[in-house]
């Protein structure tokens, strides 16, 4: 844009394309954080991460750094992880048990897990200065703060739809869907945070979630290897391979499959893909988690949470989350070209063993730092945002595919067939109100 | 804990150690499968404190099987990513044998290592500490287990690990 001129962040986004502004602009970047990530609800963590009183967790939300807390009464709370004093970082540490209190490492002053005083070193020096009550000598709570089924947010802006409004029917299905699998409506996560830094947007990560075109492309090899040596290992063994072998082996799905899957696109940016995993074999693990649920919930209530097939749900701007597989992965943006990927999974409670192994397995294949799968996909997002911070070249990021077709009905939209461009376009029209909404 | 063992056996460890390194920089994939026994693992755990792979998350764990498939990946012709493809160099050095089988002469064996890995204009270093069970054989040492300790366990990763390290 021209020097002077007011820039309208809403004619970056056409139905059909989008300016490539949005992916590599610092003044865009800046601006999302203010109309996105600071106001919106932002995933902080699952409650089963800080079990007992004293625990903590730090992350970010958009530039803010947080903690999320467990106290003494078993509250969770979200807090910004500042002294009052100095303004010094209180938790260096990722994570950890702090106590009765937290203690700042530059002059000591502790804190309760919801943030309030509980002693100040010296105090002499304070006598009839201050009052601690006051709430500018406390830590400061998130804005907001929420917890869905387990799952804990924050927003920065004391303005706003509440929590479960706001994640609407189409997100809620990523927590309902995991909760539900487990005969006790519950998830436990696995504490072990799997960090990746990804060069490029956040918004690149996102759409390459629900992007049904790039898999048999982008993961050829590792597809066709996988395949190989699920016939090796059967040949060798005479058993049948591991799970994981078939996780591998499904990224080459022919693109009759993938175009038979559905993606559906709900209000606020968030959007479902789903079919692609037929998770319900008749092995003596699923047998097992039937015969569980159904002595939980009953029969035609079991059939019906096994029947869920919502593969991955984007819960707009911060997560990707795969429910059937009890994987869930947070995004952190660090700039318009670098994200930070905080990666999860979880445990069903009381649900057999071998449902556990299954997202084990996907986490170490599909998650881990040593993935064959993101191997690619990082090794895409790099040059993707590369090519997008050219000046030249062109200056629009094409999202046509069946760009027309989509059908809306009650503000739901569905897409003609699972590789339509419809989950960039409906992430794109929520980028658009959020970044315009103030103005 | 150290074992008092022969100039010999040391020396042969460490030639093995040696002779491994520059089988994973120089990518000879044939002679890496080789290294390890029939039921041999490599395993680089997700936590310095861990004790346990099975049934936990790791960096790495892996069979012959899940090497085998991921040597076919980065040989395949449209693995994208190994386009250009990683360099590595090592050094291991600081070798000291933990306990030597008078009987069997299978070997418990830890050592360390800094390496460099380049790729796309980008080099990032790794370093860490290495411990090998070591299956004596009438062919040489065999990898019953390997395990990986990486400095940097907890990342954040800039990048995935393509091969093992
Ligand atoms: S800055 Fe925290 S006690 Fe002074
Ligand atoms: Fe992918």
């Amino acid at each position: 844009m021209p020097d002077g001129q007011e820039v309208h962040y809403g004619d970056y986004v056409q139905d059909d394309r989008v300016h490539k502004a949005v992916y590599a602009d610092q003044a865009v970047y800046e601006s999302e954080l203010d109309n996105i990530f600071h106001k919106k609800w932002i995933y902080i963590g699952h409650e089963s991460q800080v079990p007992n009183p004293g625990d903590y967790w730090t992350t970010w939300v958009g530039k803010e750094r947080m903690i999320m807390s467990r106290g003494s009464d078993g509250a969770v709370h979200v807090l910004y992880n500042r002294c009052p004093h100095r303004g010094s970082l209180i938790c260096n540490n990722e994570h950890g048990n702090a106590g009765k209190a937290f203690r700042c490492p530059y002059h000591a002053w502790q804190f309760y897990m919801d943030g309030s005083v509980r002693q100040v070193p010296m105090k002499q020096g304070y006598d009839g200065v201050i009052d601690y009550k006051d709430p500018q000598f406390s830590m400061v709570r998130a804005e907001r703060q929420g917890n869905y089924r387990g799952f804990i947010f924050a927003s920065l802006s004391t303005e706003g739809e509440d929590l479960e409004t706001y994640l609407g029917q189409g997100a809620r299905a990523a927590f309902d869907d995991i909760c539900n699998r487990s005969p006790q409506g519950e998830a436990e996560i696995v504490a072990n945070c799997f960090r990746i830094i990804q060069h490029s947007n956040w918004k690149i990560f996102l759409e390459n979630q629900l992007d049904a075109v790039h898999p048999s492309i982008t993961h050829h090899s590792t597809g066709d290897a996988a395949a190989a040596m699920q016939k090796k290992y059967k040949d060798k063994t005479g058993d049948d391979a591991p799970m994981g072998y078939q996780f591998l082996a499904d990224f080459t799905l022919p693109f009759e499959k993938w175009d038979s899957l559905q993606t559906v696109g709900f209000p606020n940016g968030h959007t479902q893909l789903t079919g692609y995993m037929g998770l319900r074999p008749r092995d003596p693990v699923t047998l097992a988690h039937e015969a569980a649920l159904t002595d939980a919930y009953g029969a035609e209530r079991m059939d019906e949470i096994l029947s869920t097939n919502v593969h991955h749900v984007i819960v707009y701007p911060c997560l990707s989350v795969q429910p059937p597989l009890q994987q869930l992965r947070a995004v952190r943006p660090l700039g318009p070209n670098k994200t930070l990927t905080e990666i999860w999974h979880f445990r069903l409670k009381g649900a057999p063993d071998g449902i556990y192994e299954r997202a084990l397995a996907y986490y170490y294949h599909v998650n881990s730092p040593s993935t064959m799968v993101n191997a690619d996909d990082l090794n895409n997002f790099r040059a993707i945002q590369e090519g997008l911070a050219m000046v030249g070249g062109g200056d629009w990021v094409s999202l046509h595919r069946n760009a027309g077709q989509d059908t809306v009905d009650n503000g739901v939209t569905h897409s003609v067939t699972g590789m339509s461009e419809m989950p960039m376009r409906n992430m794109f029209a929520a980028w658009k109100q959020f970044m315009t909404e103030g103005n | 804990m150290a074992a008092i063992c022969s100039v010999e056996t040391q020396l042969a460890v460490e030639r093995f150690l040696y002779r491994q390194a520059e089988i994973v920089d120089d990518r000879e994939w044939d002679a890496w499968l080789a290294l390890f026994a029939e039921d041999g693992k490599y395993w680089m755990p997700a936590t310095a404190d861990q004790e346990v792979a099975d049934g936990q998350p790791n960096i790495f764990y892996e069979d012959l099987f899940l090497m085998e498939m991921r040597i076919k990946r980065v040989c395949h012709p449209y693995a994208h990513s190994q386009a250009p493809t990683q360099r590595l160099s090592r050094v291991v050095s600081n070798v000291i044998i933990e306990s030597e089988d008078g009987a069997t002469g299978d070997i418990v064996v830890r050592s360390k290592f800094h390496l460099v890995e380049y790729r796309l204009d980008d080099q990032r270093y790794f370093g860490g500490k290495y411990r090998h069970h070591l299956k004596q054989t009438d062919d040489g040492y065999r990898i019953q287990l390997q395990r990986v300790d990486i400095a940097n366990v907890e990342g954040p990763f800039g990048y995935v690990l393509q091969t093992w390290l």
